[in-house]
């Protein structure tokens, strides 16, 4: 058994091991190394806590059981999870981290002793108020997250549900758990500590189901940013450094995604919280009448030829083109056109996948060099200088409608300057507009040749055409 | 008058918020996406407190109702634990892949 001081400082030294897991993450070179200051951190945390407990009597068998049965299954996702369902995995896995926030609050509550906060019936106030807010936080971030995984796995509808007086109730649950936790305090009733519970777990719901499919990528970081702070809670009702040092990092990580999210998408943090976005019909119907704008579409053979006498080609991706698993053929297309001397990049817009990042991932995974990947402030110049822009996939975030329409409900919205280059090819299986329920003005612009063709379809017809 | 622990508590929580937001900050954006599955895997060192539950009972009581809570809330996290470490690592990995054949 070690000292509790002692402990006390491996703590922190594991605290300090997150801190620089993420610093790793600043680059894709040190990334690695980050992740092994992470799993260092994680190992002696865990590592501590069995020798300041001591006294290991017959349940340790059990717990390094459990552990590793955990640890099995954690492991079998890792591998077996597509890089396309990583929202649905990190939503998931958010869940877990919420239930697994209550389920230490209730046993510190159960069992205070074992923490040094007092005994049943009789906890210390902060102790008290610090497990409640912990608890409380960390039930709205698992049923919370559990919607978001369904919604994101397709088994509820992306459509946001919404009823009327919504935000008054939700506003009259989040008041109801601060006076109930006041109440909790004054009596130490185990009753009221379930109900806090209970209305936490229903808030999350509530809080997620009016959030559209569109937004998803702002949920997933705030889900983030709630678990964070649900450590945190039980960071400070442990008094544990490590703990508290994690939930600060990850609460304001998820929070400063969430920020970028938003940002990405012009939407101000409250309209996205407050959901409807996606359900707008009005925006819906006014795009009828420019329907019967004329379109230029093409075949595989003319988007072939229009590359192949190219000099530079930008590739625009978008979650469909992850849908239809077209990034190894479009990889097959770009290695055929780097043969022919032809630049290639590929521009990346915040929001292009369903989560922060997860373009950048899906590319990676398909062989595509990081350095060709750029974000949109650091390619949107060199479009007016690129010869073809090949938009497979996007939809939403390539519309100049959001430069030019203030009416529009995506004006304001950053979006790649696409149409300044020469010719652009976009694939598409039809005109239908993107998320946001908007018409593209970019379908009907002179330099552009729609292809109609599913993404992967479209692009191994390229292939074959390039040769 | 002494301080209360709570507030050396309070003082590194804000501390680390501070830390967080320019550590973060500074993250690429092309590693947002490991970025989250890392700091869901971190945000589990939860499991300090789990474990603790779980080895509270003596020998004669191996499964009170707190230890109990104790036990799920160990295998989640070490659902968390192994599966975020993993799937970053995974993906981190195809960040250096290319970066080899471009060699």
């Amino acid at each position: 058994m070690i000292s509790s001081n002692l402990s006390a400082i491996f703590y922190l030294i594991s605290g300090i091991l997150f801190i620089l897991a993420l610093r790793g993450l600043s680059s894709p070179d040190t990334s690695r190394q980050g992740n092994y200051f992470g799993i260092a951190g994680m190992f002696i945390a865990v590592v501590v806590t069995f020798l300041s407990i001591g006294n290991l009597s017959t349940s340790l068998i059990y717990v390094l059981v459990l552990l590793l049965l955990g640890g099995t299954i954690g492991a079998f996702i890792a591998f077996k999870i597509p890089m396309t369902a990583m929202p649905e995995l990190v939503a998931g896995f958010h869940s877990l981290v919420g239930l697994a926030a209550v389920f230490v609050a209730v046993a510190a509550f159960l069992n205070p002793e074992v923490f040094n906060l007092g005994f049943f019936g009789e906890i210390k106030l902060a102790s008290l108020i610090e497990m409640s807010i912990g608890a409380a936080v960390g039930a709205i971030t698992f049923s919370g997250s559990i919607i978001a995984f369904l919604k994101l796995r397709g088994i509820m509808s992306g459509a946001p549900i919404t009823f009327l007086g919504q935000h008054y109730i939700n506003l009259f649950l989040g008041l109801g758990i601060f006076i109930l936790i006041f109440y909790l305090c004054k009596t130490q009733s185990a009753n009221i500590f379930w109900l806090v519970i209970a209305i936490s777990f229903l808030i999350g719901v509530l809080l997620i189901i009016p959030i559209g499919g569109a937004d998803m990528p702002v949920v997933i970081s705030m889900l983030n940013s709630y678990s964070g702070w649900a450590a945190a809670g039980i960071g400070f009702t442990l008094e544990n450094t490590a703990l508290i040092i994690t939930g600060a990092l990850v609460g304001s990580s998820g929070a400063i995604l969430s920020y970028i999210m938003c940002k990405a998408m012009n939407r101000s943090f409250f309209s996205v919280i407050l959901g409807g976005f996606g359900a707008d019909s009005s925006s819906a119907n006014s795009n009828a009448q420019k329907d019967k704008k004329p379109v230029k579409s093409g075949n595989a053979e003319d988007a072939a030829f229009l590359m192949k006498n190219a000099s530079s080609v930008i590739i625009v991706p978008g979650y469909g083109m992850a849908v239809a698993q077209a990034q190894h053929a479009l990889r097959e297309m770009v290695d055929k056109l780097k043969k022919n001397d032809i630049k290639i990049s590929y521009a990346i817009h915040p929001v292009a996948g369903r989560m922060p990042g997860h373009m950048n991932v899906l590319l990676a995974e398909a062989n595509v060099p990081y350095d060709e990947v750029f974000e949109l402030e650091d390619i949107n110049n060199d479009f007016a200088n690129a010869d073809v822009a090949f938009v497979i996939g996007a939809n939403d975030v390539t519309n100049p409608i959001a430069k030019t329409d203030p009416k529009s409900p995506i004006f304001g919205m950053p979006v790649l300057d696409v149409e300044k280059c020469k010719s652009v090819l976009f694939v598409k299986r039809s005109l239908s507009p993107g998320y946001a329920g908007v018409d593209n003005e970019l379908f009907y612009r002179d330099n552009t040749l729609m292809l109609f063709a599913d993404a992967k379809k479209m692009t191994e017809d390229i292939v074959k055409n390039l040769d | 008058m002494e301080i209360d622990p709570f507030i050396f508590r309070l003082s590194i929580f804000i501390l680390s918020i501070f830390v967080g937001y320019y550590v973060v900050w500074s993250v690429t954006p092309s590693l947002h996406t490991p970025l989250m599955s890392v700091t869901n895997a971190i945000s589990s060192v939860i499991i300090v407190g789990a474990i603790i539950a779980a080895l509270a009972g003596s020998s004669t009581e191996i499964f009170s109702t707190s230890s109990i809570f104790g036990y799920i809330a160990i295998v989640l996290a070490a659902v968390n634990i192994f599966g975020g470490f993993l799937v970053t690592q995974r993906m981190l990995q195809m960040y250096k892949k290319k970066k080899d054949k471009k060699k």
